[in-house]
């Protein structure tokens, strides 16, 4: 099929960036729409022209590397997809397609659709960890049963990719979603509750000053969510947040 | 204002504001409501019983303070929120996404502020400072006239399209488990946000046809 | 027998310590030099790569007190491919009461591996396997659970015990992310320095020992010094030289290959793993293939059609497969290896998959795909639940409703990945499945401390080639990755650095660093003046061509002879006619590319070389010629019970422009002694 591309060009973090029309022929229904825009590069290439930069990796939908505001949505059209995982069959032949680097002066872009997302290591690393020494000496795995629902619920929390998708598509450019995926994944452990007041508390303060805007529960970061992380996580948070207070 | 640090703190004070507002304006409905049903006399109660009440002349000033932090803080959080994406995208499509009313708070409220400074000099400014012979004459009065009914109704529609995002996300934002309470949560936010948009239009349309 | 002619070299040592088997770790440990905490501080080491492996290395060193300077190629340490892995992760806890052991699962292990790795240290990835649960739980791993709240386990290939955890079909993910946030601890409290989007491309060796890197800020193009005490590599796999795998794109060999350059040896490059699952390849333009859980060979079953017209009839679109009886159906693996059935170790079941697609039964329209049908799985869990919630007689459909729901729990997101993929959905017609290039066995030459042949340059996880022989088991990955990093390099590092604690900084201001960025530099600088023609991979795919079609799932000696040629060739057209765009100074993923593809291109004749000079047929790597009558690997103890480790030819930097012949590498031989274990033919059956 034949589409119509709008692409974000930016050369660096300081130039200025446009959106670039460009036509591309040959994309086939069961490419990816990664590949698709591979084979645009390739043409780029041939042409001596310089290829367009978008983050990739695993093109499995689980390392959260690929980003992409595609037609006015993060990741993409499709409900619980990476873009990497979406397909090229979602599109019409002589579609026009818009691309554009996730946007939150949190993620600023590197260079075309390639965005500095390290303000999210930096949260986690104020907190989304349990405090464990590498220790041969631990307990044995099964000494504290956690009932099933607590550790599916967990572990649905945890199933973040941290792409930032959340984040992309909030009108506030908040995180609240990402945050809260780690601190209701360790609030829900016994494991994770010795520190649960502190993370909470360590987490928003970095969350904040990384220049997040604050979560008004609008409710796109779940429906944008390539992973469906769950609303519930906000409202765990916010539950260990006001708890943090008390302490 | 250390209380209010965190992003997180002040949506909670947003939300308990809210919330506090909501049972005012629930009071004011069912006090309005009197206008009609059983009329006149308990009207004139009611306003009297909200004049010299000593526990309502405490909440008055907390109430007033309250509007003004809410409408302050809903202010500062749209303006700052905004403030992070400096660079807008050039097609974006949040509708696909999320509800119009939540993306609109600022403005449902900020419509609701406008009429709420109208509405205060047109009752509430005339009650205090006034000799007002009639209350009940000073509203039916006023349905009288079709724009300010017209505002009037148009006002309270925006409040309804505000409650219906705000009621569930205010106890989303006081971490009340939302598995468990999501639902009820959102029809009973629903139904308040039905409750207040029609029962105050009701009350200036009935007086405004008879 | 080829005619080739191979340089050898001295044979190596692996420096296993003494004593029965079970004691040798702690033996070890108990002998070994220490570095007090006031002394580690002083200490410096890389750590290349925050996979299991890195990640789990990086935040336990650090935990002890050394300096780390951890690197990852991807903008986030919590990105590297071990992030994919689904099924699980083993350990010898027992907790079924199935009779698993520490012996056992290093016996399945080794046995697993064709008998071609090493006793001691897959005995030690035993041992300690049961710790690396430990550890998990305590991060808050959520690993699945029973309704009693205690650990869940499933089975795995090749074993006929439960001793697989897992996290649904996220266990890697699951783990990654809690070696991460071990990770994160530290570099919240100073002791890890974090470089995301570097890479490295240069070992830089001072006086023999391993000193530090030349690493590139992919971001700024900077070409980077960083000098410490001791390099870890953890920098993963290789099975990127086939163009399509299931590794990531940006998983590549270059931070290994350049090491050996410098004088480390690769071992048993022949050794990689073809998984048997994946999602079969569709067209030209593919750029990655997708890996479908070990673990669906649970409750799947596998199979193509008895009869050839049936086959003919599915490609052409002409039957559907549900559309095939019962009685027409050949569940092959079940046929041939009734003992384990679908749960055959993944050579077997790959190099099955191919035996029937080469026959003409291959059921897609590229006659490269067989069927992982889970209708009786379904079926059976579904009389299952509908009797446990008291349901009588209930229908077929209430039965498949059932059933799908529980093999939705189980693999819910691999079912839909699939169908994302293919558009197909898989509860209702069977996935079409195919090997694919997986995992390399081969890696590094380490001996027991995990140390290569160069002091100081320690190599862990997937990137050396210690613990699975010729073949990995399932779920073994993820456990010699996080044994590697938390349980064993902590300890055996500690004996090398001891020597160096008076040593102080390592200086990046000499000959040695200047010399290794100045090659760099040319380097980057020849292929972006380079006024080629062709795309980096356009030659990458040329290779993986020539690797898969004659290097692949089956090979001879002709083959192999012809391949090794063919890629000489087309290493003199790359160099000659690459072309890659953008600039130095600049974010230029065309150029970091070309490094890779330039590594591979000799790595990927090494392969050949490796696979020709084995003469026999073992795990992963079939010799056509020596295969039993019935179609198995046939191994030959007595000339190839060896570790080949091989040594680069040439000076490290005469490779620029020119043409090194990858066939004057130097092979050493580790002798592989089997004090415990006597090697026996591999039975599934």
């Amino acid at each position: 099929m034949k589409l119509n591309l709008k692409i974000w060009r930016q050369a660096g973090p300081n130039a200025k960036g446009r959106m670039v029309d460009y036509q591309i022929d040959g994309v086939e229904s069961d490419m990816s729409f990664l590949e698709m825009l591979d084979l645009l590069n390739e043409k780029l290439i041939a042409k001596g022209e310089e290829p367009v930069a978008f983050d990739h990796d695993c093109r499995e939908g689980i390392c959260g590397m690929c980003s992409l505001y595609i037609n006015g949505e993060a990741h993409g059209p499709d409900r619980l997809t990476t873009t990497c995982q979406l397909h090229m069959r979602r599109f019409k032949d002589g579609d026009t397609i818009t691309i554009e680097p996730w946007r939150a002066n949190a993620f600023p872009v590197i260079k075309d659709l390639i965005v500095d997302r390290s303000a999210l290591d930096r949260i986690q690393q104020a907190g989304g960890y349990i405090s464990v020494n590498t220790s041969g000496r631990t307990v044995d795995a099964n000494t504290i049963p956690i009932p099933k629902k607590d550790a599916d619920n967990a572990f649905d929390a945890a199933t973040c990719i941290g792409c930032g998708a959340c984040v992309a598509t909030c009108k506030n450019a908040s995180a609240m979603l990402f945050v809260s995926a780690k601190v209701a994944q360790f609030a829900q452990l016994p494991q994770g509750r010795v520190e649960a007041a502190k993370r909470v508390q360590d987490m928003v303060a970095v969350m904040d000053a990384e220049g997040f805007g604050s979560c008004t529960n609008t409710g796109a970061c779940e429906v944008e969510c390539p992973k469906g992380i769950s609303l519930s996580n906000i409202a765990i948070l916010n539950k260990e947040f006001i708890l943090a207070q008390t302490k | 204002m250390t209380l209010l640090k965190t992003s997180v703190a002040k949506k909670v004070a947003m939300a308990l504001s809210g919330l506090f507002l909501v049972l005012f304006v629930l009071l004011h409905l069912a006090i309005n409501l009197t206008l009609i049903y059983p009329g006149k006399e308990a009207f004139d109660a009611a306003v009297e019983f909200m004049a010299t009440n000593p526990f309502i002349q405490i909440m008055q000033p907390i109430l007033f303070l309250t509007f003004l932090f809410h409408i302050g803080m809903g202010i500062y959080l749209e303006w700052t929120n905004k403030s992070k994406r400096s660079v807008k995208y050039v097609n974006n499509n949040p509708g696909a996404a999320s509800s119009w009313a939540s993306r609109n708070m600022i403005w449902t409220g900020f419509f609701v502020f406008l009429f709420l400074i109208i509405h205060l000099f047109n009752y509430f400014v005339p009650f205090k400072t006034q000799d007002v012979p009639d209350h009940y004459e000073l509203v039916i009065r006023l349905f009288k006239n079709p724009y300010y009914t017209i505002l009037y109704v148009m006002a309270f529609i925006a409040l309804g399209v505000h409650l219906s995002h705000g009621f569930q996300s205010a106890f989303q934002t006081l971490g009340t488990p939302r598995e468990k309470c999501n639902r009820a949560l959102d029809i009973t936010g629903k139904i308040v946000a039905v409750i207040v948009a029609v029962g105050f239009s009701a009350i200036a349309i009935y007086f405004y046809f008879n | 027998m080829s005619t080739i002619n191979i340089k050898e070299g001295a044979p190596l040592k692996s420096h296993i310590p003494q004593g029965d088997l079970p004691d040798k770790w702690t033996t070890y440990k108990n002998k070994i030099r220490l570095v007090s905490p006031a002394n580690k501080r002083n200490l410096d080491i890389i750590v290349v790569g925050t996979g299991l492996a890195g990640a789990s290395a990086a935040a336990s060193l650090a935990e002890l007190g050394y300096n780390v300077k951890a690197f990852a190629f991807q903008d986030s340490p919590r990105r590297a491919h071990s992030i994919a892995a689904q099924g699980g992760i083993n350990a010898s806890k027992n907790y079924q009461n199935d009779g698993d052991s520490d012996w056992r699962l290093f016996y399945d292990t080794i046995k697993g591996g064709d008998y071609r790795g090493r006793e001691a240290n897959t005995y030690r990835l035993a041992e300690v396997s049961g710790s690396i649960i430990d550890q998990a739980v305590m991060q808050g791993v959520p690993f699945a659970r029973d309704y009693g709240g205690l650990l869940d386990n499933r089975s795995f290939g090749g074993v006929q015990v439960s001793r697989t955890f897992y996290a649904k079909g996220q266990t890697g993910q699951q783990l990654l992310l809690g070696a991460y946030a071990a990770l994160n601890r530290q570099i919240a409290r100073g002791k890890v320095t974090m470089y995301n989007r570097h890479e490295m491309i240069d070992l830089v060796v001072v006086d023999g020992h391993a000193r530090g890197i030349i690493a590139r800020n992919l971001i700024t193009g900077e070409l980077e010094r960083h000098s410490a005490h001791a390099v870890v590599l953890a920098s993963g796999g290789y099975s990127n030289v086939y163009f399509l795998s299931t590794n990531a794109m940006g998983s590549n060999a270059t931070a290994a290959w350049r090491a050996h350059r410098k004088g480390a040896y690769f071992a048993n490059p022949a050794f990689v793993q073809i998984h048997p699952t994946c999602i079969p390849r569709s067209s030209e333009h593919q750029s990655k293939l997708t890996l479908m859980s070990e673990s669906l060979r649970n409750d799947g079953r596998i199979w193509v059609p008895k009869k050839l017209e049936d086959a003919v009839a599915l490609r052409e679109g002409k039957l559907k497969p549900n559309d095939i009886p019962e009685e027409d159906r050949d569940y092959y693996l079940e046929r041939r290896y009734p003992a384990f059935g679908n749960l055959v170790p993944r050579d077997v079941a790959s190099r099955a998959a191919k035996e029937r697609c080469d026959a003409g039964y291959g059921v897609n329209k590229t006659g490269e795909a067989v069927f992982l049908d889970f209708a009786t799985a379904i079926e059976r869990y579904g009389k299952e639940q509908a009797h446990l919630k008291g349901i009588k007689n209930p229908s077929k459909e209430v039965i498949r409703e059932l059933g799908k729901k529980i093999i939705e729990d189980k693999y819910g997101n691999l079912f839909q990945m699939y169908e994302k993929i293919t558009d197909d959905n898989p509860y209702e017609t069977p996935m079409m499945i195919y090997p694919a290039n997986h995992y390399a066995m081969g890696g590094l030459w380490v001996d027991y401390d995990l140390q290569s042949n160069l002091p100081g340059l320690f190599v862990i996880g997937e990137a050396n080639f210690s613990d699975h022989g010729a073949n990995r088991l399932g779920a073994s990955a993820l456990m010699q990755g996080l044994a590697d990093g938390y349980f064993i390099l902590p300890y055996t590092i500690g004996d090398y650095l001891a020597d160096y604690i008076r040593e102080g900084k390592v200086p990046t201001n000499t000959p040695e660093f200047d010399e290794a960025e100045e090659k760099v530099m040319e380097e980057i600088n020849f292929f972006l003046t380079n006024k080629g023609t062709h795309s980096v991979d356009y030659f990458h795919k040329k290779l993986g061509k020539i690797m898969w079609d004659k290097v692949g799932l089956a090979r001879n000696a002709q083959g192999l002879q012809e391949a090794i040629k063919e890629i000489q060739e087309l290493r003199k057209e790359f160099w000659k006619d690459v072309r890659v765009p953008g600039k130095a100074n600049d974010y230029n993923p065309e150029l970091e590319k070309a490094g890779y593809v330039a590594d591979y291109l000799e790595l990927g004749e090494l392969l050949a070389l490796d696979a020709l000079n084995r003469n026999e047929s073992c795990g992963g790597h079939f010799r056509e010629e020596y295969q039993t009558p019935d179609g198995e690997a046939l191994r030959d103890d007595e000339h190839y019970a060896y570790v080949a480790a091989w040594e680069y030819p040439a000076k490290p930097y005469e490779r620029y422009h020119k043409h090194v012949n990858m066939s004057d590498e130097i092979l050493h031989k580790e002798p592989l002694i089997f004090e415990f274990v006597k090697p026996t033919t591999r039975s599934y059956k």
